[in-house]
Formats: C-alpha cells, structure tokens, sequence
C-alpha cells in the first residue's frame, strides 16, 4: 500500500481503458449521483474529512444505482464535489437534528392554550394514537371525542401535516406510512374538517 | 517637456499624494510607486488600503514598514482548496505573525479582513487592546478563535462598525459575549452572526440593536425561535440587510401576522438571507420585501420548488441569487421570466453524495436563465448532466461572463447525449467570454479543452481543474498562455513534471499554484526549487514521517503548493510540509 509508483497510478482517476478518451459508463439520461467507489489508497489520511458519508468499505462497482434504498456507503473522493467543509457540516448538522428528533411530534388542539408533545414510535395504530389523544386532550373537548374519522355529529377530527406540508385526515393511509410521513398533528374543529373527506 | 525627472519636484508631495488618492486600485499605485523615487516615497507613505492575497508571499514586517500609514488590511492565508479539506488542518495560515507587526507598526489601523487563516482569541485580544479606532473586523472562513475572544472585541473596541463572522468555525465557550458590549456602544451598523452555532441571548441583543440607529445589517444565527427573531428585528426597521435564522416553526397566526407587519416595515430592505428550514407557513408572511430585494441568498433553506418558485418569482430587482438546486430547472424558467437584472446566480447542490433521489435540476436551467438574464456575468452551477450543446448555447447567449463556475458533480462525466468530452462546450465559453476572469471545469475534458483556454482565456485570474486533462500538454497550454493567470488550482489530472519545468519563470508571473494527486516527482520540485529561487515550492505530504531529504527523486509528491514570495521559505511549516 505505501509503494510510491502504483500509487500514483492509482490516484489517476479513469473509468475508461488506459488509451480511451470516452469512458465506460452505461449511457443514462440523467447521471445518477450514485458513485462507483474510486480507487484510493489512502483512506485513512482523509477518512476523518468527511463526516457526512457513511463510513464503511463498498465492493468496487457494485453502487446500487436503480434500486429504492439509498445506495450502500461508497468510498468517497476526498473534497469532491468541491463544498465547502462549513456548508457540508450545516447541512449535516440539520440533517442529524431532523433524524435525532424522532417521531416525537408536536399535537394541537384548537382552542387549546398549549400544545404537547408525543411520540409517534410508541403507538402501535391508530386506535391506540386516538385513545392517547383523547386522554391527554380531554379536559379540553367540549363533547365526545370521535372514535373514528369522519364521525358525523362529533365534534373533533384529527388531521397532521405530512412532510410536503398538506394537511390530511388521520386513518386514510397504513400506521407505517402515516409514522414515516407525519410531521405534526392538529385537533380540528368538525365544523373545519368536513371538507377533508369525510366518509359519513 | 522636462527631462528626468524634476517635475516630480515642481510640486509639493500633499498635491501628488491628492493626485494618488484618486487612484483606487493597487495596480495602479504600484505602477506610480515604480515612476521615480520621489512617488515610490510619497505614495507609500500615502497608501491607505493594503491587500495581501498570500500571507506568505511578503513578511508583515516588511509590509507594515513600507506603508506605515494604513488604515486598511484585507489577508488571505490558505488555499483555496482547503475549503474541500485538501490542506492539513495545520498547514499554516496563522495570523499572529500579522497581527503583531499590525499591532507594532499600524496603530491607527481601523480596519482588517481576514480570510482563510487561523486566528486565536489572543490574536483578538491583541487586536481588540492595539488599534484605538478600530472599526471594521471581517472573519471569513477562519478558525481557531471562540466566542471568548469575539468577547474582547465587544468590550473594547469603542468604535466597531462591523463585525462581519462569514462561515467560521468559532468554539462557543462564551455564551454572553454579546453583553460585552458596554451600555456605551452605539456605533454598529453591521453584525453578521450567522456562523454562530450557539444562542445568543435574545433581550441583550434586542438592547443593543435599540441603541444603535445606525444598524443596517443584521444577520442572525440558526439558532434564534422565529418569535425571538421577530421582535428583535421590530426593533431596526431600518435594516438594508437582514439574515434570518429559522424560519419555521407551529403555525400560530398571531406570529405570522407579527413576521408579515415586522416586514412590509422594513422600507429599505435590500438584501435577505439565512432563512435556514423554511416551511411554506411562514414564507408567503414576507413577500412585502420580494419587490425591493436586489440580493437573495437562500443556499441554506431547504425550500421546496414550489414555494421557492413562488417565492423568487416575486423578486423582480434580484440582482444576486444564491439558492439551492431544489430550485429544480421550473424554479429557474420562472427566474429567467421574471429576474431580468440578474447578475449573480449560484446554485448549490443540497445532497451532494446522492443518496437521495435526484433533483431535477438539469443543463436546461442554466440555459434559460443565460438567454432570459441579460445582466448575467457570474454564475457558480452543481448539476449533475451537461451537454456540449448547452454550453455553447451559453456562451453564445452571455459573452458578458466574467465567472464561470460548473462542477457536474460525478467526475469525469461525458456530454451525456453525445458521450463526447465537453471540450467544445468549455471551449466554447473561454472563445465567447472574452472578460473571462474566474473559471471551474468539470466533466470530462481532454488536452483539447487545455488548448483552447491557453489560446483564448486572455483575462483569466483563476482557474480550477479536477479529473481532467490527457498528458502533460494540458498544464503547458495553460502555463504557457493565459497571460493574466494569477492562480491555479489542479486535482486529479496527469499532469507532470515536464509541464512544470518548462514553464518555470511563469509561476513567478502568477500569485500560487495548487497541485494535487497529479504526476509531478520529487525531483522535479527540486529542480523547480534551485531554479526559482523567489517561489517556496511546499511539498505536503501527511502519510511519511522520514525527512525530505531521503527521500528521492522520483518520489511521487502528493500534494504541491507553489507561490511567489519575497520574504524566502516560511518558519512555521507542520511535520506535513516541507519546503523544498
């Protein structure tokens, strides 16, 4: 590994063979982002740069460029794409702020003074959410607080707001998805949340 | 006419010290500096304003002797590729040897820029207790200092204007130093903080901007609650300049309603920035200011297309955007539409490393804001596809650019339709641009590309190259045309020995040269070195601890940091440098 001539050799970064001037690619429209690991010899020296790649070695060429999952970690270029180290370490930093705040989400009720705070993880469905809800809420409602969306005559609903920032009715989609996507819930009056849908 | 030179004489030196002061640029005074050693004198005791792009190339004593009157220093330390962490943490760029030649020789100094160099809270100790009038202190870039020294600067410079902190790393260890500022202190009318990663605490900060009428810009920090962030900028509805920190938070209609009055007051506000995280909530409460913002920079707000596009729409004075590739090529048809005095776009790109799926951002935005943006001269642009196509169309539509800045962000990356090299595309754009001064290549590039700017970039001060490059031709086009070249800067491309020695006498023509993972030896530093003896020819290597001098002459040189300097090898290089 510490042998001066390959490594120079290494550090030339082609994907084409040596003499070729066009590069091996399969032909894409849009270039993914997913890199193929690049030969470097030397992690260790620039390892402790990057601190928001994933850490761990990745078989040459095997980056998963059409799958769902985000590709496995690659072996990065060190300072490439040329951004600045105080960019990437904000960016990551909110990024860790966003992952580290977990399904905790914050739940309104309107007329309420004050808001709390649960964590979604915690519940295994719908039923169990509601009933939470309802406890933690009750001093609050003025009736009875409806068991199931849409209920005509009740006098609440629960909707969230999901990461694209619309505003949904609770009960429509899988607990995973709705976990996954829920960014904050709110208590409505009916009277409001008529228009979300309601199948009654 | 008279010969020699006794007219010099038949004025006093006050009228050619008037006479220089219209001289604004340094080029200029030098070149009067040079005429008779009458002027050499009088306008080196003239000279206000002194800029130092290396830190190296001339030691602070020497500089503060010949022009003991400034008033004004701006330093550069590293390179610029340690903003992509390619310069060990502790190559150098230290200020202390600044400071104290500024502290001995330049008493009256009111004004110092930093960029790029490592500045301790000693070093703002010193500087806070030595210049009586000091008004201006700009950090960008730097580290090694905290909030502890920025502690010093609140308390004893009476008369600070600005404290301009531009993407530092600070330490926070003093989490009150804004109360530093004594009840006295009146005179800011710039505090940029966002670089801060601490809170600052709201209500001291809210009395100081109260007592100074003359605040104009004001960038707060992250991480400041949108409610703490309204009532504070209530107080300065004067404010031209105006750096938000979070922008989301419950929707309260209460706060929304405050944030949209605390705007529509601001009657002068030009410039906007930080809005880190804005939701659609709270957006559309500041569209009041998107008619009379000339500067947007949204490079750190991870809004979405729609409400950017929406958002950016309405700013139809835009002269610099800054804004994230979220924008997508719909974000930037609709700029192109509406921001006809644009002249500054830079888009960069939220998830570099593409784990995420990809953005449709594409060539087509650049183009259509080339053809739909007259003014355009600078751009900086992340995508992830280019054509030779495009950039032609580019050029053709904007001959006017001065800064060309592309990074295609995986290397190496053909025209993506026509899988040829993008050499005609780059080419196409230094033969176009004939003001060319600043340029970043990317993609696939061969020698060819290299040939074209040696022949035709005639005004370019800087150039950036990765993954490029076939041989050693490519470096000596560059080295031996580009006749106003100042820095370079090389990643990643084959390019050696030959080139370098062949073009000896050019590094000495230019402020610095950067090279790294290319195929230049040992050997040839050294012949480099004896060679020209007025450049430090830095050998950077962190993976050997033996001496240089064992090593031998085909040792491959990992990283290379050549620059011109009059004052001879530096005395403070880490283990890791060796000057050769």
């Amino acid at each position: 590994m510490e042998a001066a001539g390959e490594s120079l050799r290494d550090t030339e970064l082609r994907l084409g063979l040596p003499g070729t001037d066009a590069p091996e690619k399969p032909a894409s429209t849009v270039t993914r982002g997913g890199k193929r690991a690049l030969p470097e010899d030397d992690e260790e020296g620039y390892a402790k740069s990057n601190k928001s790649s994933s850490e761990e070695e990745e078989e040459q060429g095997e980056g998963d460029l059409c799958g769902h999952e985000p590709p496995a970690a690659k072996a990065q270029v060190v300072g490439w794409p040329p951004i600045r180290s105080y960019r990437k370490n904000s960016l990551h930093a909110r990024k860790v702020e966003g992952e580290a705040a977990g399904l905790y989400v914050k739940v309104s009720m309107d007329g309420a003074p004050y808001l709390r705070k649960i964590d979604l993880k915690g519940y295994k469905g719908y039923k169990e959410l509601r009933e939470a809800l309802d406890d933690m809420f009750k001093c609050f409602s003025l009736g009875e607080f409806p068991r199931k969306e849409g209920c005509s005559g009740s006098e609440y609903a629960i909707t969230y707001e999901d990461k694209d920032g619309d505003l949904m009715l609770v009960g429509d989609v899988p607990w995973e998805m709705f976990i996954s996507s829920c960014r904050r819930l709110r208590i409505m009056k009916g009277s409001e949340a008529r228009g979300l849908g309601s199948r009654h | 006419m008279v010969r020699g030179f006794g007219w010099a004489a038949a004025f006093p030196d006050e009228v050619w010290e008037h006479v220089f002061s219209f001289l604004a640029a340094d080029a200029d005074r030098n070149a009067v500096a040079l005429v008779c050693r009458a002027w050499h004198r009088i306008e080196r005791r003239s000279r206000r304003r002194v800029f130092v792009g290396n830190c190296y190339a001339v030691a602070p004593a020497a500089a503060v002797r010949r022009f003991p009157e400034v008033r004004a220093a701006a330093i550069k330390g590293k390179p610029h590729f340690a903003d992509f962490n390619l310069v060990p943490t502790d190559w150098g760029g230290g200020a202390e040897a600044w400071v104290e030649a500024m502290a001995e020789g330049w008493p009256h100094l009111e004004e110092l820029r930093l960029k790029r160099m490592v500045v301790s809270d000693d070093c703002l100790e010193l500087i806070a207790r030595s210049f009586k009038n000091f008004g201006v202190l700009s950090l960008v870039s730097c580290d090694g200092f905290s909030t502890a020294g920025l502690a010093a600067i609140a308390a004893n410079c009476r008369n600070l204007r600005e404290l301009d902190l531009h993407e530092n790393e600070v330490e926070d260890n003093c989490l009150n130093w804004i109360s530093h500022f004594p009840e006295s202190f009146t005179s800011l009318v710039s505090l940029n903080i966002a670089c801060l990663e601490g809170d600052v605490n709201t209500s001291v900060l809210e009395c100081l901007i109260s007592r100074c009428p003359n605040l104009k810009t004001l960038r707060l920090n992250h991480a400041m609650p949108l409610e703490k962030l309204v009532s504070l900028l209530q107080r300065a509805p004067q404010l031209v300049d105006v750096g938000t920190s979070k922008f989301s938070a419950d929707h309260h209609p209460e706060l929304f309603s405050k944030l949209e009055s605390t705007f529509a007051g601001f009657k002068h506000l030009k410039s906007l920035s930080g809005i880190w995280e804005a939701g659609p909530t709270y957006l559309p409460a500041i569209y009041s200011v998107c008619e009379s913002l000339t500067s947007l920079n949204l490079c750190y707000a991870t809004i979405q297309s729609p409400e950017l596009l929406k958002f950016v729409s309405r700013c139809k004075n835009l002269q610099r955007l800054w804004v994230m590739d979220l924008i997508e090529d719909n974000g930037l048809i609709a700029v192109a539409a509406s921001c006809k005095l644009l002249q500054e776009l830079r888009v960069f790109p939220s998830d570099p490393y593409g784990v995420a799926p990809p953005i449709s951002l594409t060539e087509h935005g650049l183009v259509a804001i080339s053809a739909g943006c007259l003014m355009l001269h600078s751009v900086l642009y992340f995508c992830r596809q280019m054509t030779n196509a495009a950039l032609l169309t580019i050029a053709n539509n904007r001959p006017n650019l001065t800064c060309f800045r592309l990074c295609i962000i995986e290397p190496h990356t053909p025209d993506y339709i026509s899988q040829e090299p993008l050499d005609a595309g780059f080419s196409a754009i230094v033969e176009s641009c004939k003001d060319l001064r600043r340029l970043s290549l990317s993609g696939l590039l061969t020698d060819r590309v290299f040939k074209s700017i040696g022949a035709s970039a005639n005004r370019l001060e800087m150039l950036s190259v990765a993954f490029a490059g076939d041989s050693d031709a490519g470096l000596h086009y560059i080295l031996s045309g580009c006749k106003n070249l100042r820095k370079l800067e090389i990643r990643d491309c084959p390019f050696g020995d030959k080139a370098l020695l062949d073009n000896a006498s050019k590094l000495e023509t230019m402020r610095s040269l950067w090279m790294s993972s290319c195929s230049v030896t040992l050997g040839a530093c050294r012949q480099l070195a004896l060679k020209m003896p007025r450049l430090n020819v830095e050998v950077i290597d962190e993976r050997r601890g033996r001496p240089l001098e064992s090593w031998p002459d085909d040792f491959p040189v990992e990283k290379l940091y050549i620059y011109r300097t009059v004052a001879g090898p530096r005395s403070d290089t880490p283990p890791c440098v060796w000057t050769v």
